[in-house]
């Protein structure tokens, strides 16, 4: 039984979590010509885009409403008002994604009677769809804010009621562990049975990270929004982490589409688990390349399990991901020496540790002393340096390095991917000072070639 | 904050863009552009209290407010420290539900006794953020008792984000060194050469360009503010006998407060080009030995000008033929518009247009007297009017920040990083040459003939 345990402490010291709009403005930026829009201070949008700027190495569509020192004595919803039909005009978007921040929630607005009657009073704003997420920066994370705002689209966006079921279209929940990478992978996953899979929201059209043609004011790709009213015939929908739960029970609510969520799919059995639940659902029998692909993985982890074994390691990350690569680490043989959670989440119960701290990346250093692998996103820098251990770059927010987009860690494929990254580090840190029980194992696998084989 | 003050951080008489204006204008002083709701970009006043504080290397620096404030933006800038790394360390209190309905003042003094128990830092600096502002702590008052219970200076920093823009929390950061560091400590010993430097964050370590020329001249930098800085040694900055302003318009007013309040006079400098260094290590000279410094340093600041010079136009001669005539779009701000240009010019290129959205009408009218008269002047660009301007192939390069680069790459127009967030160390002599090579780095870089060229079956079709 995993113990969760918070810190205690009262100044949080290098955090490892980022904020709920931020998560959520994400969630937008996954669904096509969309523009995220943040109700706060000028401020919360720009920590944020510059943030996101960096990670995708994209220019990122984000608006604010820009709440001044008056509007924040007597009330936001005119720079609400003003901010949506200044982007209206200008940036003509399919959706605005609207997320509320600290700053107006403290305020106690009541964003969705406001909206209510703006739409009232904006007849012209028909021709777009807005979506209110409530994502006060005081609660949750960017996990949480993710997950809020893909529940806020299919509140507002899918009709109630269940239309013909058309028996091949799936619903795809990813979580906002999943890379753009990750998404185009699951979805090529999804399709090799012959389902059509409607992704919501899909980071892979949109943060994919290609050049387009023209400028465009809104996100370029990603879910159709005419899609997502479909998405009440699908047959079923697959939430992809624990974070996705509740947006996939409240298309069950609404629509009657029955939920399956996949809490992990990095490692063997977790991944084995979803293939087979795509052949019962699709009636098809699992394609000859993904049985390729399974077969290739059980091999990446004989040759690479040596490497692993009674590695200790140091993990921070949003809760579904520590799950996912927690989980994976411990398949492979490796101990989770510190486990930290940026929020708490019932996946937690779930991580293969002796306990998991709802905290920051201090807590982390200080509970990593002596690892072999850090594993955390780039502010995990710090904690590295000071302890001279490797580290390991995951999640939200990589801007020190290449191409965290485009990483793929999910499926057969993506986790075999994951085995040489991570085993070649573990490889390369044990290089330079051998431990004996490390050591000797190598040294029986290295032995193979030379040793006399026991023929009979 | 209050309206009182707020109100009072506008009344700058000094301040350039004040001084510009009609007579029957300058009364009311300047005051910010209200934003427009939907359009508008730019960081807030805490964001620029920040970047103005957070360099101090030894100091603690606690944000009282819900994550997002440091948990979104901390570990970003490139401000280097010689010694003490505790700035690097990312504070907050982290506001939740909780703190928010009963205030969060136990859990900021709370934060700021285990700093100090645990860091024992030579002060802690409180950021207050929207949230605390809007529900009323007293933040003042916590950090008062706490500097007092824990005998370590805890300075409040009010610049709430909705207060305004980066600019006014420039400003608010000088108020609050003012108010509670400044003065609050006496040097070891004082020399007729001792300067203050206000306005250089040693981004990527441009302060060390120009600090081993300043000790040539036996010229001290009594208290960066706040680059490189130490605590103790910005509350010295009261016994300067100059200051030198880097960054014209957000730090003017700490410079003319420190004129009133102790008598040191400032001038604006910059060290951005081989003629901007120059002039103002003799403006630095000349100012020193009018306030008392031996009358010889101005033949020694002119003997390491023609020295310096020289070397730095041998060390750009490479370069020269490969960036002549050059077109640059060069989009920042302040003084680092005209400042830039200058460089720039130095190095044969021709500034196509320059931004001047944080520049006072002193730097417009430098600007119109390196550029000409119809120097192309801009403000804001929306990124639409941006992506324009580059695929029309009016610039063969594009100056910016982060924000702007991947509108710049998705052009495919070769792109220089000259903000906060850069990597490489432009001021002073031998800056000039790190720029002049990073240019032309991107400039004639092997993927441009690359990327630009269609795929073969998109045959005459042009990739964009």
């Amino acid at each position: 039984m995993t113990a969760i345990i918070g810190n205690g402490k009262a100044a949080t010291t290098n955090p490892a979590r980022s904020s709920a709009p931020l998560g959520g403005a994400m969630a937008f930026l996954g669904i096509d010509r969309c523009l995220p829009l943040f109700h706060g201070s000028q401020g919360c949008t720009a920590f944020a885009l510059v943030l996101m700027v960096r990670h995708f190495r994209e220019a990122i569509p984000l608006q604010t409403t820009a709440m001044g020192e008056l509007s924040t004595i007597l009330g936001g919803a005119e720079n609400v008002e003003e901010a949506i039909s200044n982007i209206r005009q200008r940036a003509a978007p399919r959706l605005i994604g609207l997320c509320s921040t600290a700053l107006t929630e403290t305020r106690g607005e009541d964003a969705f009677g406001d909206l209510r009657l703006m739409r009232e009073r904006h007849p012209e704003w028909s021709d777009m769809a807005v979506v209110l997420a409530s994502t006060p920066d005081y609660a949750g994370g960017l996990q949480e804010g993710w997950a809020t705002a893909v529940e806020a689209v299919i509140a507002e966006m899918v009709p109630e009621g269940r239309p013909d079921p058309s028996p091949l279209q799936v619903n795809v929940l990813p979580g906002s562990h999943l890379t753009p990478g990750d998404v185009e992978e699951l979805r090529d996953i999804v399709a090799a049975f012959g389902l059509e899979p409607i992704v919501l929201p899909d980071l892979s059209g949109s943060l994919d990270g290609h050049v387009p043609r023209q400028y465009v004011p809104t996100t370029l790709g990603g879910t159709e929004v005419d899609d997502i009213p479909r998405m009440g015939a699908s047959a079923v929908t697959l939430a992809i982490g624990e974070q996705m739960r509740p947006a996939a029970e409240l298309l069950e609510r609404r629509a009657g589409v029955p939920v399956r969520v996949f809490d992990r799919l990095v490692g063997l059995r977790p991944v084995d688990a979803f293939i087979a639940a795509l052949s019962e659902i699709s009636g098809r029998p699992v394609p000859a390349n993904l049985r390729r692909q399974r077969s290739r993985l059980v091999d990446a982890m004989l040759d690479g399990h040596f490497y692993f074994a009674g590695r200790n390691v140091a993990i921070a990350a949003d809760a579904d991901l520590l799950l996912s690569l927690g989980g994976f680490l411990a398949d492979m043989g490796c101990t989770l020496q510190a486990a930290v959670s940026t929020t708490a989440s019932s996946a937690l119960e779930r991580v293969p540790a002796d306990s998991v701290v709802i905290g920051d990346l201090d807590d982390l250093e200080r509970a990593g002393a002596g690892t072999d692998l850090i594993v955390a996103h780039s502010h995990g820098r710090l904690a590295a340096e000071h302890l001279g251990v490797p580290l390991y770059r995951v999640g939200f927010p990589v801007f020190d390095r290449l191409g965290a987009a485009a990483r793929v860690t999910i499926g057969y494929r993506g986790t075999r991917d994951l085995i040489f990254r991570i085993g070649n580090i573990l490889i390369e840190g044990h290089e330079g000072h051998e431990s004996p029980g490390h050591g000797s194992m190598e040294r029986a696998h290295d032995g193979i070639a030379e040793a006399p084989l026991a023929v009979d | 904050m209050g309206r009182q003050t707020r109100a009072a951080m506008f009344q700058q008489p000094g301040c350039a863009i004040n001084q510009s204006k009609p007579e029957h204008q300058r009364a009311k002083g300047c005051s910010p552009r209200s934003l427009v709701p939907g359009a508008a970009a730019g960081g807030c006043a805490f964001d620029g209290s920040k970047i103005a504080l957070q360099p101090i290397t030894d100091a603690a620096h606690l944000v009282h407010g819900p994550i997002a404030c440091e948990g979104n933006s901390w570990d970003s800038r490139n401000s280097q420290s010689s010694g003490p790394t505790l700035y690097r360390t990312g504070f907050t209190t982290d506001l939740g539900e909780m703190d928010i309905i009963q205030g969060g003042e136990r859990r900021l003094y709370r934060a700021i006794k285990e700093i100090v128990q645990r860091h024992a830092p030579p002060a802690v600096f409180v950021y207050t953020t929207c949230v605390p502002a809007l529900i009323g702590d007293d933040v003042e008052a916590v950090c008062a008792a706490a500097a007092e219970r824990l005998g370590t200076p805890v300075i409040p920093v009010n610049a709430p984000g909705f207060a305004g823009s980066k600019n006014l929390g420039n400003r608010l950061a000088g108020e609050a060194l003012l108010k509670h560091v400044i003065g609050t400590v006496e040097p070891d010993w004082r020399t007729p050469r001792d300067i203050n430097i206000i306005g250089d964050y040693n981004v990527s370590g441009e302060l060390w360009q120009v600090t081993p020329l300043l000790k040539r001249l036996g010229i001290r930098v009594l208290a960066s503010i706040s680059g490189d800085a130490r605590y103790r040694e910005v509350a010295t900055a009261h016994r300067a006998r100059a200051t030198m302003v880097v960054c014209s318009q957000a730090m003017v007013a700490m410079a003319r407060s420190l004129q009133q309040d102790y008598g040191i006079p400032y001038f604006e400098g910059s060290f951005h080009g081989i003629g901007e260094t120059s002039s103002a290590l003799t403006r630095m000279a000349e100012l020193l030995v009018r306030q008392g410094a031996p009358p010889s340093l101005i033949g020694l600041t002119q003997d390491l000008i023609a020295e310096e010079e020289a070397k730095a136009w041998d060390r750009l001669e490479p370069y020269l033929p490969r960036l002549a005539g050059k077109r640059v779009l060069l989009y920042t701000g302040g003084v680092k518009s005209w400042s830039m240009i200058s460089a720039l010019q130095e190095l044969g290129m021709t500034v196509v247009g320059t931004s001047v959205r944080k520049s006072t009408e002193d730097d417009k009218d430098r600007i119109r007297d390196l550029m000409g008269e119809d120097a192309e002047m801009f403000g804001q660009i929306p990124a639409k009017e941006l992506w324009r301007r580059l695929t029309s192939g009016e610039a063969d390069i594009l100056l910016s920040g982060g924000r702007t680069q991947f509108t710049a790459l998705k052009t495919k127009t070769p792109w220089v990083d000259v903000n906060q967030e850069r990597h490489h160390a432009y001021a002073g002599y031998v800056g000039m040459a790190n720029l002049a090579q990073q240019i032309d780095s991107a400039l004639h870089h092997p993927i441009w003939a690359q990327v630009r060229a269609p795929a073969p079956w998109e045959g005459a079709e042009a990739a964009p």
